[in-house]
């Protein structure tokens, strides 16, 4: 028999999860606020609500100025990575995919670079550089996946990812080479970071993760007939090729989209589908929907950690989801094989 | 009435021709079994009847244009069970089975509760429903032929294609899937083209049997007519002996060169 747990309880465990790390992002930071106070804050803000949370003008202007936008950009990001993780893993049937498999951390990391040098550090441009390069760099990868390949498989794809990351990397690391008093700025940015000033980068993030994220919990079912295969998949009135078409954009938007805002953060992509289908089981009915959640909770925690560890400073929030997720990620891997040994 | 018609049938791998020139007429209700050596064509003459290579020539299916009616169409007549199945590793036999319903769903439908009826009946009438639950990369081989098989009877299909249904199996569970499948033709009028290794076999079910060799047709009629020790020397280089069993239809049991 399967050991896998109801779908109910598990989508239970995923939001309630979700939930406290959202209160546990808002409460924690140089100014503590308690967990009371924060759920009073944000239920005055619900339509029909008014409540007095007790908080003072200032704190309140903490939670919704600096804190909230950080949580839910936290939470979109964290979801972008993990949806978008699960559904090349699905469209790829290969568990080793993840949002930076068609070159978009590469096609990212060249924009951002090139900006940083030639507009100047901390310039405005630098989010719509990295999500141009980033979509830039998959429309690359297609075209060059169908120049080589004649009918686009998935292997050829993913071959063509490898072509064209190693190559924008190279493309990336010789513009840096150039100009070396950039290089802090440029790793900083490839060490990913949540740091906002208000709501601007939520505004710019949330139209592209709508669509995608409306688009792959759409396609969760057809991800499950890819499973079979190419050709079994087409004698099921499936057209593969389309598919994976559609899925690969959506995914790459919500990817790129996350790049540009909060730099790359590795990791996240694939810990969070594996532990989700550890957990949960192979369909990619759960495994689509639970990621987004679960990848949201987690980024969300793992910011928690990246700015109180060493408070006031913050570690960058890629070396924190890095080192708990690789741990984290075995302690997972172990107890799930234990259990269906 | 006419299940399947295929005329001129040619089907090129890198411009070399492994099907050339195949004409076929399959009536309604019909087992129609493909045999031949190895590289023959059996199974790609299979996969240009489910559309999954491209082909020249015509195949029409109840009397429609295969290519002109669209994969999902032809999905809902047309089901396959391949000789070797991707099985995802972990995936439930019940939700591998519901993969046969997506020929009836729109592109982003989820299924209904009728679908999952559908599924339960389908695995009740092939014995295997007590397997719902397990994991389809621990079954045994019987086992997941069954279930293979479910998914394309989920399909509702008017014809079923099998491309060596029993070559994993055992001689009882060869019996056993191919008696599922004579039940099911006659419960449901179903047409079936197989490919099957085991002459004796294909000589037991089919009513008639298609002898292909590099492609071409060399032989098609009745068992009897079509299995003569002249014809399987020629083209199989086999060295055999034609019996009769009790029931009459022919055995062929190889025979040990002196």
């Amino acid at each position: 028999m399967t050991a896998t747990p109801a779908p109910l309880r598990l989508a239970l465990l995923a939001g309630g999860g979700l939930a406290a790390a959202l209160v546990i992002g808002l409460m924690v930071g140089p100014a503590s606020l308690g967990p009371g106070e924060v759920l009073a804050e944000v239920a005055d803000r619900m339509p029909f609500v008014s409540l007095d949370s007790g908080l003072s003008e200032r704190e309140a202007s903490i939670l919704w100025d600096i804190r909230a936008p950080r949580v839910v950009l936290g939470m979109l990001v964290g979801a972008a990575l993990a949806g978008s993780g699960a559904a090349y893993q699905g469209v790829f049937r290969n568990p080793l995919a993840d949002p930076y498999l068609l070159g978009v951390a590469a096609g990212a990391g060249l924009g951002a670079t090139i900006v940083i040098v030639f507009a100047g550090p901390g310039s405005v441009l630098v989010p719509l550089a990295a999500f141009v390069g980033a979509i830039a760099a998959v429309v690359a990868t297609y075209g060059l996946g169908a120049a080589a390949g004649g009918r686009r498989t998935g292997l050829t794809l993913i071959l063509a990812g490898v072509a064209m990351a190693s190559f924008l990397t190279a493309l990336q690391t010789f513009v840096q080479q150039q100009n070396t008093d950039v290089i802090r700025e440029v790793y900083s940015w490839i060490l990913g970071r949540l740091g906002t000033a208000g709501w601007g980068e939520v505004r710019l993030m949330l139209p592209y993760a709508a669509v995608s994220f409306v688009a792959l919990v759409l396609h969760r079912r057809l991800l499950d007939v890819l499973a079979v295969g190419e050709e079994e998949a087409g004698t099921l009135g499936v057209r593969p090729a389309l598919v994976r078409g559609v899925v690969v954009v959506a995914a790459s938007l919500a990817a790129a989209a996350a790049v540009a805002v909060a730099g790359l953060i590795g990791f996240v992509g694939i810990i969070v589908p594996h532990t989700v289908r550890l957990l949960a089981g192979p369909s990619y009915r759960r495994i689509v929907p639970l990621s987004l959640v679960a990848g949201a909770a987690f980024l969300v925690l793992a910011d928690v950690a990246a700015r109180s560890v060493l408070s006031p400073a913050e570690i960058p929030i890629g070396v924190v989801t890095a080192f708990v997720g690789g741990p984290f990620f075995l302690l997972v891997l172990r107890t799930a094989r234990k259990g269906l040994a | 009435m006419t299940a399947i018609t295929v005329s001129g049938l040619t089907v090129a791998y890198n411009g070399h021709p492994v099907v050339d020139d195949v004409s076929l007429e399959v009536p309604d209700g019909a087992w129609v079994c493909l045999i031949g050596p190895n590289g023959a064509g059996k199974t790609t003459v299979l996969r240009a009847l489910s559309g999954a290579v491209p082909y020249r020539g015509s195949v029409a299916m109840g009397g429609s244009d295969l290519a002109g009616l669209g994969r999902r169409a032809a999905s809902r007549i047309v089901a396959v069970v391949p000789q070797d199945p991707v099985v995802p590793p972990g995936m439930a036999a019940a939700d591998y089975v519901l993969l046969g319903r997506t020929p009836h769903l729109g592109y982003l439908a989820a299924e209904t509760i009728g679908d999952r009826r559908i599924v339960w009946e389908v695995m009740e009438r092939l014995d295997c429903a007590d397997l719902a639950e397990r994991r389809l990369d621990r079954l045994s081989g019987g086992e997941r032929q069954r279930v293979v098989l479910a998914r394309a009877l989920a399909q509702e299909p008017s014809v079923l294609l099998l491309d060596e249904p029993t070559s994993a199996l055992d001689i009882g569970h060869q019996q056993h899937v191919l008696e599922l499948v004579e039940g099911l033709r006659r419960e449901r009028g179903v047409t079936v083209v197989s490919a099957l290794h085991d002459l004796t076999l294909a000589a037991q079910y089919a009513e008639r049997l298609v002898l292909l060799d590099r492609g071409v047709i060399v032989a098609d009629g009745s068992p009897d007519a079509v299995l003569t020790e002249d014809a399987l020397s020629r083209f199989s280089g086999a060295k055999v002996e034609i019996l009769r069993s009790a029931d009459g239809s022919p055995v062929v049991v190889p025979r040990r060169q002196p």
